[in-house]
């Protein structure tokens, strides 16, 4: 492939979306940032306060126990989403009127706004009421999300799974479609193993969508707001008080907004820091196609 | 081998589907059923929660609010990410990776951390509590998303295709829009269905842009959770019909996901 022509009047056709994201993001962020360094007694009187916002959350506990919880629920996210994802996509059927089915009934859990799931696993899981939780007691667990922190983890990462794994599966499937015929005809000729098909055939070709469905699921795990606020509130205790609710009970519930907006600052780098990376990761890889 | 194989997906949807078969159930029941003890299907069958959602304006008219912000912000979405992704995935300008990796990362910003200031920028310039303001606040995830999609979708179109018509003297924006557009239209499709999806679904800014005239259903549904007691019934009758606009969607595009996920990159 020959390389792209240099033509810079292209920005024409860039600006549009360049001004509409810029009035959405760069606004709001030098918001973020000036509240960040000021300090306030209301009155709308504005004190500089330098970095104090900031080391004071970088030395907090209460922000290392959030951001603990915040890489522990993502981690299990990805080791249980993106194997049970592949899974799936790999036993689909690969075309015909059941793909189809397939691939509807499980884009259904993607297109239910992110509150409705959280309430909907709120009832779900209900002990005395709810049919996961009700049969889980009449099985003889004493499971209580409402009061037993492990249950309420369970409980969410079930509901994450639940919400989400979709997503990877679709992607995977998206991969896998692309495959021709005849590389699979090629694997049988030779005698390969459905393990060494997996390996040598399907994995290459799904690497790239993998890549996305990794990083998407990074992003939005770490972001998660809406699906632990309904189903736990954060709770019992401080138990699902995951990142981003942490930030809003700081900035929404206390009203601090220096250490919210330092804090905001500080969990955006982190999320901009680890997506570089499986960008660049990303673009390495496309580079010698 | 094989049909051992069917059992993975089918237990799967088996999975996904409780807990919609939960919330339909409790949908159907009456309030006293519902707190009275557990109860595997609806014994006293209602419709009640449903004709309360239609007949109170309230309820209806944030399905109307949610449906109409969501429209603007796919339409808008889409229409500015197709220049933009044409010029990425065509021509190389100043800054263009730069820019790319910019718009990428403003779909790494937590709602979390734009709910406030966002509150202030559409106050100051009297947008608060209308639609376009959440379409417009909608826009600052879904416009780098349609821009990625879109991209992957053009580059898998040859370039010959764009020499060919200026060759035949298209000038260029005939060109774009009667040979082009309709070359990538499951690439649109898939593009749409995602701005769709991630529009829909978003609650955090919806909610805090909006107080009144602009509610979107599912601001809604939060209050009768907290203030007008624990209508358990209500929630989930609301939340059943949160489902249908989604199922909607996906059963038009089914066949571009299909064939579409596997076109472009995504």
């Amino acid at each position: 492939m020959s390389a792209k022509p240099l033509n810079q009047r292209a920005w024409w056709l860039v600006l549009p979306v360049l001004l509409l994201v810029a009035f959405n993001a760069v606004i709001p962020l030098m918001t973020v940032v000036n509240y960040s360094v000021q300090e306030t007694f209301g009155d709308n009187k504005f004190f500089f306060e330098g970095v104090k916002w900031y080391s004071e959350v970088v030395n907090s506990p209460r922000f290392h126990e959030a951001l603990k919880r915040q890489l522990l629920f993502t981690a299990i996210i990805l080791a249980l989403e993106v194997p049970l994802g592949v899974a799936i996509a790999l036993a689909m059927p690969r075309r015909g009127a059941w793909a189809s089915v397939c691939l509807v009934l499980m884009s259904m859990p993607l297109l239910i706004p992110w509150n409705v799931v959280g309430a909907m696993w709120n009832i779900f899981a209900l002990p005395d009421i709810g049919l996961l939780g009700w049969t889980l007691n009449k099985l003889g667990f004493d499971y209580n999300y409402t009061r037993q922190p492990l249950a309420a983890w369970a409980t969410l990462i079930a509901m994450d799974v639940w919400h989400w794994t979709s997503l990877v599966a679709l992607l995977a499937y998206a991969g896998l479609s692309a495959i021709p015929d005849a590389y699979y005809q090629a694997a049988k000729i030779d005698g390969a193993s459905g393990w060494a098909v997996f390996r040598h055939v399907q994995l290459p070709k799904m690497k790239h969508v993998l890549t996305i469905a990794v990083l998407l699921r990074f992003m939005d795990s770490f972001m998660i707001y809406t699906e632990p606020v309904v189903l736990t509130g954060g709770g019992p205790g401080n138990a699902t008080t995951l990142l981003s609710i942490d930030l809003v009970k700081i900035a929404l519930g206390q009203f601090d907004l220096g250490p919210a907006a330092a804090m905001s600052l500080i969990y955006f780098l982190i999320i901009l820091l680890l997506s570089w990376v499986f960008y660049r990761v990303m673009t390495l890889d496309q580079d010698p196609a | 081998m094989t049909r051992l194989k069917w059992t993975v997906p089918v237990l799967y949807i088996a999975f996904m589907m409780l807990p919609i078969y939960w919330l339909l159930a409790m949908s159907f029941k009456t309030t006293n059923e519902i707190l009275g003890g557990f109860t595997l299907w609806p014994r006293e069958f209602t419709l009640d929660n449903y004709v309360k959602i239609f007949t109170d304006s309230t309820w209806y008219l944030g399905y109307v609010n949610s449906l109409t912000y969501v429209v603007v912000n796919t339409v808008l979405s889409v229409a500015v990410a197709l220049p933009a992704a044409y010029a990425f995935s065509r021509y190389r300008f100043l800054g263009d990776k730069h820019l790319f990796f910019w718009l990428l990362t403003n779909r790494m910003a937590p709602p979390a951390v734009f709910a406030l200031p966002f509150f202030q920028l559409y106050s100051a310039i009297g947008l608060f509590d209308t639609h376009i303001a959440v379409a417009l606040a909608h826009c600052l995830f879904n416009v780098p998303l349609a821009v990625w999609i879109l991209e992957g979708f053009m580059s898998s179109v040859p370039r010959e295709l764009d020499e060919m018509a200026y060759v035949d003297g298209y000038p260029f924006w005939r060109f774009f829009l009667r040979v082009f557009v309709p070359a990538i239209a499951a690439g649109i499709g898939v593009a749409a269905f995602f701005c769709f999806m991630f529009s829909w679904v978003e609650l955090l800014l919806a909610k805090t842009l909006t107080s009144v005239d602009a509610k979107p259903i599912a601001a809604t549904m939060t209050r009768t959770a907290s203030t007008s007691g624990y209508e358990l019934g209500l929630l989930a009758a609301a939340g059943s019909l949160t489902i249908i606009p989604g199922a909607f969607v996906i059963y038009f595009v089914r066949n571009y996901i299909a064939k579409g996920f596997a076109l472009g990159r995504v």
